[in-house]
């Protein structure tokens, strides 16, 4: 199960990507929820661009294209010097520089304030978006049974 | 990722990048004139002109040849995190960054093609001095002839003999500009 206790790459790698595909609408409410305004200059203001976002069937063949995708990016410097980047989901400029600070507290002594406030909220909202959709899904399943087998 | 490497680029993007590239057309314009530009800053040796002018001119599709002592991993990363322009050898390279002397010999440096002539290398020269003496300027965007401290005037004078082909040079050293497009005669 996902895991944001140590302060490994992989464990930033897997914050990144769920402040990433987060709703904006989440991801502002939690932030403010947390009540943390540090300062903070941008090495990168927020700017939206497309990305091409490749795909390998099974991890393993040739790479494909899967499609394009609005991404809006942005890096910033907080006053102590720890340094946050961000690359989110859509055009929103609020939710990108909110994803870069998150980045820079998790790597510091605010860390477990931002886990339980931001990150664990936000899996369970995107849990419990999979589970929905899911769900839709497993209701327009259709099971074929064969009655005689022609053997 | 070095701090270095991430600090320095321009405040306000949009605003910056237009009075830079403002600066540098009017230093193409006009060679030998010398003019201010500024607004990005990046590590040691880079000056403040040749990091302005990178940061305007140069982007994922501009592959970039660092010459010698600026050939550095904080200046590579530097480049790479705010413009991702592809680091490559001199012959590939449409921008090219360096001192005169480290830049080497101009002949592995593109001229472009006759069908094509735009497709020849831009060097950034980085300068100990600028300053209008030295070698004298004649062409197009010249009244009737100016002056700059070039590093010599050889090369320069058989790259015009190339023209329509050939390279440009801009030449910085702090905050100062200037340029030598293929089409002036040096002497």
């Amino acid at each position: 199960m996902k895991d944001f206790t140590d302060g490994s790459s992989e464990a930033r790698k897997l914050w990144m990507g769920l402040l990433a595909r987060a709703r904006a609408t989440d991801l502002i409410a939690a932030w403010d929820g947390l009540g943390l305004d540090p300062d903070f200059v941008w090495l990168r203001a927020p700017e939206t661009g497309g990305v091409m976002v490749r795909g390998r069937a099974g991890a393993t063949g040739a790479a494909f294209n899967l499609g394009e995708m609005t991404v809006t990016r942005c890096a910033l410097k907080l006053a102590d010097g720890r340094v946050g980047h961000a690359v989110v989901q859509g055009r929103d400029r609020r939710k990108a520089e909110i994803a870069a600070l998150c980045d820079a507290l998790l790597q510091g002594a605010e860390a477990e304030k931002v886990k339980t406030s931001v990150l664990e909220p936000l899996t369970a909202a995107s849990g419990a978006r999979a589970r929905t959709r899911a769900a839709k899904a497993a209701a327009t399943k259709v099971d074929f049974f064969t009655m005689v087998r022609g053997e | 990722m070095e701090l270095q490497a991430l600090e320095g680029g321009f405040a306000d993007a949009p605003v910056a990048s237009s009075y830079a590239f403002r600066a540098a057309m009017t230093a193409m314009a006009r060679p030998g004139q010398i003019n201010d530009i500024s607004g990005g800053s990046g590590p040691a040796p880079l000056s403040e002109a040749a990091a302005t002018l990178l940061l305007t001119l140069c982007d994922p599709e501009t592959p970039l040849h660092i010459a010698g002592a600026h050939n550095t991993p904080a200046v590579r990363g530097w480049v790479t995190f705010h413009t991702g322009a592809p680091l490559v050898g001199p012959g590939a390279a449409m921008f090219a960054l360096g001192t005169w002397g480290s830049l080497g010999d101009l002949a592995q440096y593109s001229i472009g093609t006759p069908e094509y002539p735009d497709r020849a290398a831009t060097l950034i020269v980085e300068m100990d001095r600028l300053t209008p003496e030295g070698a004298t300027l004649r062409g197009p965007g010249i009244r009737e002839t100016a002056a700059l401290s070039l590093p010599e005037t050889e090369a320069f004078k058989s790259n015009a003999a190339l023209f329509p082909l050939g390279r440009d040079f801009f030449f910085t050293c702090g905050r100062s500009l200037a340029a030598l497009p293929r089409s002036t005669k040096v002497s």
